[in-house]
């Protein structure tokens, strides 16, 4: 038998014991029999000496052959064998993922704070500020400077909530002590006088915020409810920059399908005044039950500042005009998700309060 | 206000699509709130009562024969028992659809066939009348459709929202005024004349004004020969459908007058009226009067007042006439009243007195001086066509004046209403959108300025602004374009505002839903909530006592929430609030103090949930709470609750509630309660400002663990405190991971375990670096507190 017969007949058989192997034990215990000095092919080394010159380089070149082919067989047979302990191993591990006991709970904000935040960040956008005030508010900031003097018959649009303050509480000049002047905000045009008394134009600001009304809750109406106005007193307002800064949030807000419209209205503290619609959110304008058939929905009041009302604040009114807006935000928030009665969102009901 | 198409029409030749016309009136102001449009009914017609039957099976309802064209004769059954042989009636055919989408079939009531339906007013959509069938006049064609024949198919009725600053559309010829305007048609009305007899005996009247400020204009006449009866049909229909209840023909021309031309008006018995002489004063303080409605009413001192020749009351100006005056049926002569009065007055004492009228809802807003004579005209015209014989008016108008109002001019700067509105307008655009609508428009020196004098029948205007809407307005709002302005700074939300947003997401991240409780709350909610509350704010006019204070704290409205929750099978309710708390307070007079507070209430969560979400926000908001444990907080258990504040300031609380009060919200688990001034703690946020980073080591760090055996009198937090400072700049992490108690530990105190890491900046620390740290600390600890190393 050649040398080289020798070789392959070593190979063959060390490739045929490592195929054999059942695990990576018997694997490891052939080890000694595969490689090192013991080893079938580690004994033919021997055999270098005893071949001609020539042909040593031929064989030597077998033999390393040899071996790396061996070297190669142990090791694809090792891998496959850890292998098969690894998923063994994850095999333990084995999950039902939708066998989930306590799943963490995540935590909810209020609809009307979600719809309030939202608004804030359209009109961020826009280039307004944020302005905030008291909710307890005195007569002045809540009727008088917005053009409402007492006897004003346009106050009784507003049902108001007054306040009882022992002795600071004053009693105005109305009938049966009704005209204390500390009161609860019917609406957050006082925050628009406080911005106005404190700070120069040009102003661009919204005061969302907590109002009153003297209202008996029902589908419709809550004794307690929030809005949003805004107020802008720059150089040369007009009405046209009303209904322009209108129709942008409208777009912004409800999505480019839905525009808005003024109508002619009247309120004491803007002129001229206006009621602000917008195309009916439902429909998109081609008519249904909830817009009365009309495409259109009343969305809230809004008109040039009253001059009266910036010279109540100090403000120039030849010099600077002005524009103003207010709407709720209760209702944006029941027309969004479809809910019928206002009275829902504050029963604090987590069935409620989880759903958004 | 509703308005009838065909009545406008009598004053314009309006056009067009009634949905159209519909958007005019609401483009111009006047809001649509409904647009009606009468159908023909053409099944419903003209019958007559041929015979009455007693139905044999039922007492409630008669069988009817009605005979309609060509002597038909149908039997119905129905219910009403108003009319009599011979009458005509409105009859429903079979097939007719009424107004209310109800189809008339063939019916059979008990056991007798209905072969159609004898109508009432209101079933017809022609009033609200409830009195039974309608009975027709005689002169009505039988068999012809009934709609026709009273001139109404296809008629339109639109119901209008009028605004407080538009008397003038509070009838029906301001409406066709300004819709004529709109729709660039001729508007005129007409000049009635009715020539008075110069037969002076039995008829004469006085007027006498003792406050001219009370009344500017009263004008009057007497008429003669008056037979009160029944008003014709026609009037009696426009009368229902504009919501008013046919009375009698007095009573229904002078509603007619009123919605017609937007004034009011009272007649008095002249044969009641002493020597036919009114006087019109204000009233003097506790003064009486009987009114029309019979009842006795006290004045109070400053209310317009009608007087007779003896100064007594005889009618309360504006709202209501008096008894003693009233006309009847045997009424032969009356005396028109057709004044106008102070707006201020009218409302202050219609309000006082709980009389609100038709009548008082336009003296409210202002009517129309200037067409008191010609209204008188259109009176004495309308009675004497609807009184069959006639009526017979005497002389001329007596026309009385107090203070007439001043026409105002105001100068009106074409340059300032293109600013205003945000377009041009010419000079002579402005003339042209005003002069329509009963505005006198003159040049002046100046060519930008117009001299603008403003109408009668428009006392709420009054400024260049005032005439600026009514140019904007019959431009039409939406023709003006629109245009967006800039701010010319970026917007933002203010500090406070963001953090308040990143303390509601902090409460969110915990797994808490915001709720909002009402503000409102019971008196005895105080004491529920052991508040501790002396001087809660009250409201003056409270809806309900359950709802008549404000709150002084979060904590009985999450209580109400949380309990509201347990009682629907939902336990374990994690709720937040951020809101304004009140108290009565010298510092923020006259105000009460108003503070925002956020609250947290966890239902079945102790104490150390509460902790956990207070380090939540203070790792948030980078502020450290100091805690103080406090017992018998307001409110909060009374051996788990504890102080909080910052760098010295407190804050709020932070514990359980007490579980008394726990059980008298019906919540049968404890509750982790926390409480802070969210103002407070955003100033101190803001005051914090940005952390600057700190480089984090590359070296090794090392931990050391230390248990001390801690008095119970020692709080934690104290412990804590001294390590912190003992272990120096080295100091990367300090906690304390374990708290054991047990009795064979020394009586009165319990083992804290605090893990410490240190690592420096620059080295590995040695071992006996570490070593020297660890020594400062259980020296400093040892020495200043009841506490020993175990």
């Amino acid at each position: 038998m050649s040398v080289h017969d020798q070789i392959a007949e070593a190979q063959a058989a060390a490739v045929a014991s490592i195929d054999q192997a059942d695990d990576l034990e018997i694997l490891k215990d052939l080890e000694g029999s595969l490689f090192g000095k013991k080893s079938q092919l580690g004994g033919l080394k021997r055999l270098m000496g005893e071949v001609a010159p020539e042909e040593r380089a031929g064989i030597g070149q077998a033999l390393n052959e040899a071996q790396r082919i061996v070297r190669e067989a142990h090791a694809v047979a090792k891998e496959r064998f850890l292998l098969v302990t690894r998923r063994a191993e994850l095999e333990t591990e084995r999950l039902d993922l939708s066998e989930s006991v306590d799943a963490t709970a995540r935590g909810h904000l209020h609809l009307v704070t979600q719809t309030m935040e939202r608004l804030e960040d359209v009109f961020v956008g826009m280039g307004f500020t944020v302005s905030e005030g008291p909710q307890a508010e005195t007569d002045w900031y809540n009727f008088e400077a917005l053009n409402l003097p007492a006897a004003h018959p346009a106050r009784s649009m507003f049902d108001t909530l007054y306040l009882d303050l022992g002795d600071r509480t004053e009693i105005g000049d109305g009938e049966g002590g009704e005209a204390t002047n500390i009161l609860l905000r019917t609406h957050t045009s006082p925050v628009q006088i406080r911005v106005m008394e404190t700070l120069p134009p040009p102003i661009y600001t919204v005061c969302p915020g907590r109002v009153f009304r003297r209202d008996t809750a029902d589908a419709s109406h809550m004794p307690v409810f929030h809005q949003i106005e805004g107020l802008v007193v720059d150089h040369g307002i007009s009405l046209a920059d009303l209904a322009g800064t209108l129709n942008e949030f409208t777009a912004a807000y409800f999505g480019g399908a839905i525009r808005s419209r003024l109508r002619p209205s009247y309120f004491p503290f803007t002129e001229p005044s206006a009621e602000f619609d917008i195309t009916c959110v439902i429909c998109e304008g081609d008519g249904c039950q909830t817009c009365q058939r009309t495409g259109w929905i009343e969305l809230g009041g809004c008109g040039m500042v009253h001059p009266n009302v910036l010279r109540n604040c100090g403000i120039d009114s030849e010099e600077w005009t002005g524009f103003a807006f207010g709407f709720g935000i209760d209702r944006l928030a029941l027309m969004r998700y479809g809910i019928n009665d206002l009275r829902d969102m504050y029963t604090n009901d987590v069935r409620f309060l989880r759903q958004f | 206000m509703k308005v009838l198409l065909s009545w406008l029409r009598e004053f314009a030749p309006i056009e067009g699509d009634p949905l159209d016309l519909a958007e005019h009136l609401s483009d111009l102001g006047m809001a649509v709130e409904e647009t009606r449009i009468l159908e023909p009914l053409n099944g419903v017609v003209v019958a007559r009562v041929a015979n009455l039957r007693q139905h044999p099976e039922a007492d409630r309802i008669q069988l009817v024969d009605v005979e309609t064209q060509g002597g038909e004769q149908l039997q119905v059954c129905c219910g009403a028992f108003n009319m009599a042989v011979g009458d005509l009636i409105p009859f429903a055919t079979i097939g007719t659809v009424m107004p209310d989408g109800m189809e008339i079939s063939q019916r059979k009531m008990r056991g007798e066939l209905s072969n159609g339906m004898c109508c009432s007013a209101s079933e017809l959509g022609l009033g609200s009348d409830h009195d039974g069938i309608m009975i027709l006049p005689n002169e009505l064609e039988l068999g012809a459709s009934l709609m026709e024949q009273l001139g109404l198919a296809g008629d339109v009725l639109w119901d209008l929202e009028i605004n407080p600053n538009r008397p003038d559309a509070m009838s029906i010829a301001g409406v066709a005024r300004d819709l004529a305007a709109r729709l660039e048609v001729p508007f005129s009305i007409p000049e009635w004349v009715t020539p008075g007899t110069d037969d002076l005996e039995n008829g004469a009247a006085t007027i006498q004004i003792h406050d001219g400020s009370l009344c500017p204009r009263f004008c009057a006449r007497v008429i003669r020969n008056v037979t009160v009866g029944e008003s014709p049909l026609w009037m009696q229909m426009r009368l229902s459908l504009l919501g008013m209840r046919p009375i009698n023909s007095v009573v229904d021309v002078s509603n007619y007058v009123m919605l017609e031309l937007g004034t009011p008006n009272h007649t008095y018995d002249l044969s009641l009226v002493p020597e036919g002489h009114i006087g019109v004063r204000r009233a003097l303080h506790g003064e009486t009067i009987t009114t029309l409605d019979s009842h006795e009413r006290e004045l109070a001192e400053g209310d317009g007042l009608i007087v007779d020749s003896d100064d007594q009351p005889i009618g309360i100006a504006g709202v209501m006439g008096g008894a003693s005056t009233e006309i009847s049926s045997s009424t032969k002569a009356v005396l028109l009243e057709l004044a106008s009065w102070q707006a201020e007055s009218i409302a202050r004492t219609s309000q006082r007195l709980g009389l609100r009228s038709e009548a008082s809802a336009r003296f409210e807003r202002g009517t129309d001086w200037d067409i008191n004579a010609l209204a008188v005209e259109r009176f004495c015209y309308l009675l004497n066509e609807v009184t069959p014989d006639g009526v017979e008016v005497v002389g001329e108008v007596i026309d009385v004046e107090g203070v007439l109002p001043e026409r105002i001019s105001v100068p009106v700067r074409s340059s300032r209403i293109s600013m205003l509105l945000g377009r041009p307008f010419e000079a002579q655009q402005i003339s042209a959108l005003l002069e329509p609508i009963g505005f006198a428009v003159e040049e002046t020196d100046d060519v930008d300025i117009q001299s603008v004098t403003i109408p009668s029948f428009r006392p709420d205007t009054e400024t260049e602004t005032d005439i600026a809407e009514e140019i904007a307005r019959h431009y039409g709002y939406g023709n003006l374009g629109t245009s967006v302005p800039r701010s010319p700074d970026a917007g933002h939300l203010t500090p406070q505002q963001k953090i308040r947003r990143v303390v509601r997401q902090v409460m969110v991240g915990a797994g808490l839903a915001e709720a909002m409780p009402n503000p409102f709350i019971a008196p005895d909610e105080i004491l529920k909530a052991s508040l501790q509350i002396n001087e809660p704010v009250q409201l003056l006019n409270p809806l309900a006592v359950e709802e008549s204070v404000l709150r002084p704290s979060l904590l009985p409205g999450l209580l109400t929430a949380v309990s509201y929750n347990y009682s629907h099978r939902n336990r374990g309710v994690g709720l937040f609030e951020t809101g304004a708390v009140f108290g009565v307070s010298p510092d923020t007079a006259p105000l009460p103090a108003e503070h925002e507070h956020l609250a947290a209430l966890l239902g079945g969560r102790d104490a150390f949930a509460a902790i956990s979400l207070m380090e939540d926000l203070a790792s948030a908001l980078h502020l450290h709470f100091e805690l103080s444990n406090t017992d018998d907080l307001p409110g909060v258990h009374p051996t788990r609750g504890a102080r909080v504040s910052v760098a010295q300031l407190e804050v709020g609380v932070v514990g359980e509630v007490d579980p008394e009060v726990l059980r008298r919200y019906e919540i049968d688990e404890r509750c982790a309660w926390l409480d802070l001034r969210l103002d407070l703690i955003t100033e101190a946020a803001i005051a914090v400002g940005d952390m600057s980073y700190q480089q984090v080591s590359t070296y090794p760090s090392s931990d050391v663990d230390l248990a001390f055996l801690v008095g119970d009198s020692v709080q934690a937090s104290a412990i804590e405190k001294t390590l912190s400072e003992a272990a120096g700049k080295e100091l990367q992490g300090l906690a304390l991971f374990d708290v054991f108690r047990s009795s064979q530990l020394e009586s009165g105190s319990r083992s804290l375990a605090f893990s410490l890491r240190l690592q420096a900046a620059d080295r590995t620390l040695t071992d006996e670096e570490v070593g020297v740290v660890r020594q400062r600390c259980i020296d400093a600890v040892e020495s200043s507190h009841s506490a020993s190393l175990r």
